[in-house]
């Protein structure tokens, strides 16, 4: 994050490949201003999404996990995002059983025509992690450290 | 326990056709009890049920499966067998399901809370409401709701759901909801607390995976995500973060699949209140689709079926 050294948070995106990663190259062509705090990940479905990475992500000390797939009925494989939607509601209500703010994790659909309400989506997230401000860290080994350690192996 | 001969006679009939009946008996003293594996006749007198039947036996259907077994099942445990049946993880002909009406089982972590560090035990006797327990010389007087698992005061099931021979008469549901106090406290208590207090509990597992190998429903047995190097979803740190995901894990791989047993809790050595996680779990699941675990063998498990329009999973707008 060399320009907005401070400002920015950590948010990851898990976007399905037919509707919301094509939205968000739709919003880019369209040149549609947009935070850069989220990083995206590009998933084959909402349906290959475990729950389990969201979890991960949030204990490694993301501020935020924005889900975005196809709309429901919309499914490149059919029925992969009405599976997603149900693991997802769960994990949305499991996250405050933890103590995590239940805003730290959202999930949405985009279609790949709609570059304009994928600019909304991630302006919106973005606005409500700034206003949540950066995650409780806990403890555990720092990626950075691990890193060093595997180069001194290599 | 006053059906237990009825049970003896019972399964004496049905042996000849099974592999093998697993039921317990009496333990290293007398406050324990152990998984007992009938397979002649002459094993059977050593069946004893009661308060100190405390493991979930279903635990062991899956690994049994393809042999005729007969398993004598607590209500809780008919449940995790009925979950089983569900996911066709055991085949509905293959097992004999011996039920009994229960009246709650012990927590040994409550015992050893009140007793203290005891030694040899030399003899326990319950009587109606009081536990007599004889250790080192010394007789200890204490009650029986004292020492009675929590999930026993909010149990709704003592009679075995599903059986193929059921012994004594079924018993209504225990009217008490003392257990229910700790979901309750837990549900006050805001979300940076929550937070502190997971935390807190989570640091002192020594990741042993006991609460797994006890658990019915952890099937994955020799495929576990926690021990997997790819992906390598765990390190083997001894941070809080691990352990605690280890146990995220855990309880998201059972959403929608548990029925409660409570085996993780009591198979932790470190005390760790894995069962409030499960609860609470498990009441999110059943206000959004009005499903519990483990009590129709028909009904599909929630996270493995989908509705086209979900009733109580609203759209945000965005």
């Amino acid at each position: 994050m060399p320009v907005l050294k401070g400002k920015e948070l950590r948010i990851v995106g898990f976007l399905c490949n037919w509707c919301s990663y094509g939205g968000a190259d739709t919003a880019g062509v369209g040149r549609f201003n947009q935070p850069t705090d989220l990083r995206i990940i590009r998933v084959p479905c909402s349906g290959r999404i475990d729950p389990l990475f969201i979890m991960k992500t949030l204990m490694n000390g993301a501020d935020g996990v924005l889900v975005s797939g196809c709309h429901p009925r919309d499914c490149h494989y059919a029925e992969g995002n009405f599976y997603a939607r149900r693991r997802l509601e769960v994990l949305h209500r499991f996250l405050p059983i933890l103590g995590f703010e239940p805003g730290r994790f959202e999930y949405t659909w985009v279609s790949a025509s709609e570059g304009q309400r994928w600019q909304q989506v991630v302006t919106r997230f973005t606005e409500q992690i700034h206003k949540l401000g950066p995650a409780p860290k806990i403890a555990g080994p720092e990626a950075s450290a691990t890193l060093r350690q595997m180069e001194a192996v290599l | 326990m006053k059906y237990q001969q009825e049970l003896k006679d019972s399964i004496r009939k049905a042996l000849p056709g099974l592999d093998v009946v697993i039921a317990w008996s009496a333990g290293y003293d007398p406050l324990h009890a152990t998984p007992h594996f009938i397979r002649r006749e002459e094993d059977i007198d050593r069946l004893e049920i009661g308060p100190f039947s405390v493991h979930n036996l279903a635990t062991y259907l899956p690994g049994l499966r393809g042999k005729k077994v007969g398993i004598v099942v607590k209500g809780c445990d008919s449940r995790s067998v009925i979950e089983l049946l569900q996911e066709n993880l055991i085949n509905r002909e293959d097992v004999t399901i011996f039920g009994f009406p229960c009246t709650g089982v012990v927590d040994q972590t409550k015992i050893r809370k009140a007793l203290g560090h005891t030694g040899k035990v030399d003899f326990c006797q319950i009587a109606s409401q009081t536990v007599v327990i004889g250790a080192g010389g010394e007789e200890h007087k204490l009650r029986l709701s004292k020492v009675l698992a929590d999930k026993c005061f909010s149990c709704q099931y003592p009679n075995a759901l599903i059986s193929d021979h059921f012994v004594g008469e079924k018993i209504s549901p225990s009217a008490q909801t003392e257990g229910g106090d700790d979901l309750e406290a837990f549900e006050n208590m805001p979300l940076p607390e929550r937070f502190a207090f997971w935390q807190k509990e989570m640091d002192r597992c020594i990741r042993c995976y006991a609460c797994r190998n006890a658990c019915p429903m952890c099937v994955c047995r020799d495929h576990c995500l926690a021990e997997s190097r790819d992906p390598h979803w765990l390190s083997q740190e001894d941070s809080v973060r691990d352990k605690w995901m280890f146990q995220l894990i855990h309880a998201y791989h059972l959403a929608g699949r548990c029925t409660e047993c409570g085996e993780c809790q009591r198979a932790c050595p470190m005390d760790i209140p894995l069962l409030l996680l499960k609860k609470k779990m498990n009441k999110e699941i059943k206000e959004l689709f009005q499903y519990e675990a483990g009590v129709d063998p028909e009904a599909t498990p929630p996270l493995l079926s989908f509705k086209m329009e979900e009733e109580n999973i609203k759209e945000r707008e965005w």
